[in-house]
């Protein structure tokens, strides 16, 4: 051997002694549980103790200050029979559903639009995402000075323009309350759905239009059957996260109305709060909440089941 | 003394069983060879000998100890991958120290082995580079240099070439081979190339599906494979084989199928005397094919239809129907020869091979 | 680009675009606008001949001033900041060490415990906050801000943890592997090894989770109630809102400085946004 002598250091030299420790995380099992564990107590601890501790209360009759006894299926029943939850429910499916649509549509097009080459693109992209960005509470309460009745910007433009002539109650008449809530929702939601879009848009290999378009598709055929299938799976996830943070949206409508006027904004969220929170009915509140479990285990298995079709295809 | 001895060695991946029953005895200093087609239970040998896998059963040991429980890091095995898997976020100076770092050597120390081992390499001038700024062969150095570093007992190379161009690849080889005879250290390299294994292997290990094939040095398993799968395996253009009908004929063995009769040389006479009246696989290399002169014996011959001309320049390859079978001949650059030429080609005795159609072994 | 003439683009690009541009940023837009204007022309009505929304003649820092003198703004600041800083630094942390264990270690129940956290990234705030609200209460964390530092990882963690996982696989397992061989245990060959190659992956789950943090709005809402102790959007959307009276100038204010951080954070790191979002997104 043509080496110079480096002895290895003497606590090194042969196979060293390894305390227990270093041991039993050599092991893949125990060291995966050591490095899961701080999550699992966590997640445990705050998400899934409160979960049980919802479904208890619920089938209690617990008040603010007040121990509750077991009531079994009451809270339920009497949600059931109530008219504001049959409003909320109705709100809440109506405003998931519509915001959806738009989102996606408008989405969508912006998406188009982004992914062309054009001067300033990356600081255009930059700006769009800034509706997502800014603190949702903070940026509603724009848009409720925008909708003020008397001092509102939009009314201004409306009236300039010579379409109205009278004022517009945006969240003081009940159906102009409930789309304004939901104009909102749209404008938050769009860049997200644009930028995700996007960059699904951007993995779709240019060759493949090319190619329809010397096939003699034009720009919506081409569209339809090269872009919307390949788009699919990432829409179908975007749309799944997009549709359970809207089914429990809570800061928009508090913001902008709170839940009226007389119901008309009241949603899932905002009706467990206000009588959970507000009245300190909480057994009542919490089965309020719980309610949007079902449908939310239904859309997410819904849209799980269409995504592995999909994906499988 | 850094011998390797492995025993009855098994691995099973649930249901699938990758090394079966896997005996070796590998002497200090030898360089070994463990050759196959994918899946055939050498890299997975390889990683059961690193630590990198689990032992389903059997024992390994490194000079006389058993290191079936023992940690990669505690086997004093350094090992070369395919990717080379160099640190990317460190200088090459770091690469090759990580180790030494890990094992609580002082600065001054690690500074003398890396530069030692850098010049070994020729890479002395690279040190203080990243990874990315290398080109293949350079990372494959640092990447040896990182093994070397470390003196281990035994160096383990999983496929270092494959990621190389072919010239460069036959550059690294020949250095390769010169390293090995500078340092001594036993070496195990796995490879599914059978050029680099008859080149660079004191002694060679054929597999295939988890099972060893043949151990021996180069030249012994080319000319004496044990059986079809070996015979087949080494060597550029492969072997050639023919399924052929044994009989019998005034004494003598003759081996025939529709497209041949060949006399069997008298030392498989009586080894083929078993198999009259069966059927067994013949087998002859392209080299020991050559067109046949007026003074080579008929009964060692037959005759051809050219197919295909392959003109290499320092040989020509013929491909060509013998019958119901096709063959390549390996013959001199100055035969001239067309296609659908009819040759008569004769063949080299000492180059036949027979092999029992159902066992696949040599007769 | 568009093929066609030129007034095909302007119709069908260039006006569109600048559209949606507008509407995306106006309210921004409106917001600075608000705060620097003085309150005799803030609270003129709209159809008054006088209404000059798109720009003012006499701008004035008063709003901002008060906002920062009169209101406890310059603390629910502070009290956000530590917050978010604090909640991301631990999602970090826990999103590290589960990511790596998930996508690069063999164990039973890898599959499952994968899709648990996942599903817990499902589970939105507005459905635990009130038996969570309790549960704050027995811990005596309630009107703390420990009470969100340690909430707030519940929905911060599985989103982390997930782009962890999909930054690791990217990286190749002989790393660690070498690794070994050369003489580190598994915790040093992640710590020392695998751990620096994710830095940007790191980077990126940082920024989303700061600005996710800084959103949040139910459970600081919820589990705070003294003043000093609120989180910037609780305190601007509950303290500046005297009865029936909003103080729009100091409002629109709140709001414009309340969002500088997020907005700051995330104009240095684009691109890591981006791509935490479109990764989250491709999964």
């Amino acid at each position: 051997m043509t080496f110079t002598s480096v002895a290895a250091p003497s606590a090194y030299a042969g196979t060293p002694k390894r305390g227990p420790v270093t041991r039993l995380l050599e092991d893949e099992r125990w060291l995966a549980l050591v490095l899961l564990l701080p999550t699992l107590a966590l997640l445990g601890l705050f998400i899934a103790y409160p979960f049980f501790k919802g479904v208890e209360l619920s089938v209690t009759d617990t008040k603010v200050g007040v121990p509750g006894h077991f009531v079994g299926l009451q809270n339920f029943e009497k949600i059931w029979n109530d008219s504001i939850f049959h409003v909320a429910v109705w709100n809440t499916c109506l405003y998931t559903f519509v915001t959806t649509v738009f989102k996606l549509a408008l989405g969508l097009w912006l998406a188009l639009l982004l992914n062309n080459n054009f001067k300033g693109k990356a600081f255009t992209r930059a700006f769009i995402l800034l509706p997502f960005i800014i603190p949702t509470v903070l940026s509603t309460l724009a848009w409720k000075w925008m909708f003020d009745p008397t001092f509102s910007v939009i009314n201004w433009a409306l009236f300039r323009l010579g379409l109205i002539e009278g004022r517009i109650n945006w969240l003081g008449d009940p159906t102009l309350a409930l789309i304004s809530v939901m104009i909102v929702n749209v404008w938050r939601g769009v860049p997200f759905y644009a930028i995700s879009l996007l960059a699904g848009l951007q993995t779709i290999s240019p060759e493949l239009h090319e190619a329809a378009a010397i096939d003699g598709a034009r720009a919506w055929q081409r569209f339809r059957h090269v872009t919307w299938p390949l788009l699919l799976p990432v829409t179908l996830v975007i749309v799944l996260f997009s549709v359970i943070q809207t089914f429990a949206d809570f800061q928009l409508v508090y913001v902008l109305t709170g839940g009226g006027p007389a119901n008309a904004t009241q949603l899932f969220a905002t009706y467990a709060y206000q009588l959970g929170i507000g009245t300190g009915l909480l057994s009542e509140g919490a089965t309020i909440s719980l309610a949007i479990f079902p449908v939310l285990l239904l859309v997410v298995i819904v849209q799980l089941i269409y995504i592995r079709r999909v994906e499988t295809h | 003394m850094a011998q390797v001895v492995i025993r009855s060695l098994n691995k099973k991946f649930d249901e699938v069983h990758a090394v079966k029953d896997v005996n070796l005895d590998i002497r200090d200093k030898e360089f070994m060879v463990f050759v196959g087609p994918s899946g055939c239970g050498k890299t997975t040998t390889l990683r059961m000998v690193a630590g990198l896998e689990s032992i389903t059963s059997g024992r390994i040991l490194i000079d006389d100890k058993v290191i079936n429980e023992l940690a990669p890091m505690d086997r004093d095995i350094a090992m070369v991958f395919q990717n080379y898997a160099l640190y990317p976020h460190m200088s090459v100076y770091d690469n090759m120290a990580f180790g030494l770092k890990m094992r609580k050597f002082d600065r001054a120390d690690i500074a003398k082995r890396v530069q030692e081992a850098a010049e070994i390499l020729g890479i002395q001038q690279l040190l203080q580079r990243k990874p990315r700024q290398l080109s293949g062969g350079q990372r494959q150095r640092v990447a040896l240099g990182r093994a070397i570093v470390r003196h281990p007992q035994v160096f383990l190379f999983d496929e270092p070439l494959s990621n190389l161009d072919a010239k460069l690849r036959v550059q690294m080889r020949v250095e390769l081979k010169k390293l090995h005879d500078r340092l001594g250290t036993t070496a195990i390299y796995v490879t599914h190339d059978q050029v680099e294994a008859m080149t660079l292997g004191d002694r060679v290990v054929v597999m295939k599906d988890g099972v060893v094939q043949q151990v021996g040095e180069p030249l012994e398993l080319y000319n004496e494979p044990a059986n079809r799968f070996v015979a087949g395996f080494l060597g550029s253009p492969a072997m050639n084989f023919a399924t052929v009908k044994v009989n019998q004929d005034n004494g003598a063995i003759w081996a025939a199928n529709a497209g041949m009769q060949i006399k069997a040389p008298p030392e498989y006479a009586s080894r083929l005397g078993r198999y009259v009246g069966r059927e067994v696989t013949l087998g002859i290399r392209p080299e020991d094919l050559h067109v046949a002169s007026a003074a080579d014996p008929t009964e060692l011959g037959f005759d051809v239809v050219v197919e295909v001309v392959e003109k290499l320049g320092s040989e020509i390859l013929l491909d060509v129907a013998a019958g119901p079978d096709t063959m390549v001949a390996s013959v001199e650059p100055n035969v001239r020869a067309k296609i659908h030429d009819r040759l008569r080609l004769a063949l080299n005795p000492q180059g036949l091979h027979f092999f029992d159609t159902h066992s696949e072994a040599a007769i | 680009m568009i093929e066609g003439a030129i007034w095909r683009r302007w119709v069908f690009f260039y006006f569109p675009l600048t559209a949606f541009i507008v509407a995306l940023l106006f309210p921004f837009y409106w917001m600075v606008i608000t705060t620097i204007r003085p309150d005799s022309e803030l609270y003129r009505p709209w159809n008054a001949p006088n209404y000059a929304p798109f720009w003012t003649s006499h701008p004035t820092w008063v709003h901002i001033k008060d906002l920062l003198t009169e209101t406890l703004f310059g603390t629910w600041m502070l009290n956000t900041m530590i917050i978010s800083l604090a909640a991301t630094a631990i999602s970090l942390f826990c999103g590290l060490l589960a990511g790596y264990a998930l996508s690069r270690l063999k164990f039973p129940f890898a599959g499952s415990l994968g899709t648990m956290i996942f599903i817990t990234y499902l589970v939105p705030q507005t459905l635990l906050f009130i038996p969570l609200a309790d549960i704050i209460r027995n811990f005596r964390l309630g009107d703390t801000p420990w009470a969100l530092i340690l909430t707030y990882p519940t929905f911060l963690i599985p989103f982390c943890t997930w782009l962890m996982m999909g930054y690791f696989k990217s990286i190749p397992k002989e790393l660690e592997e070498c690794a070994r061989i050369d003489g580190a245990t598994r915790w040093k060959a992640m710590v020392y090894i695998i751990f620096p190659i994710a830095v940007p992956g790191i980077l990126s789950a940082g920024i989303f989770a700061f600005t996710l943090s800084w959103n949040e709005f139910i459970y600081a809402l919820v589990f705070l109630s003294s003043p000093e102790e609120k989180t910037v959007p609780v305190g601007v959307t509950s303290e500046l809102i005297r009865g029936d009276v909003f103080y729009w100038g100091e409002l629109m204010a709140g709001a414009l400085l309340g969002s500088i951080p997020v907005a700051f954070v995330y104009s240095f790191f684009v691109e890591h946004y981006v791509a935490s979002l479109t990764g989250s997104v491709k999964g």
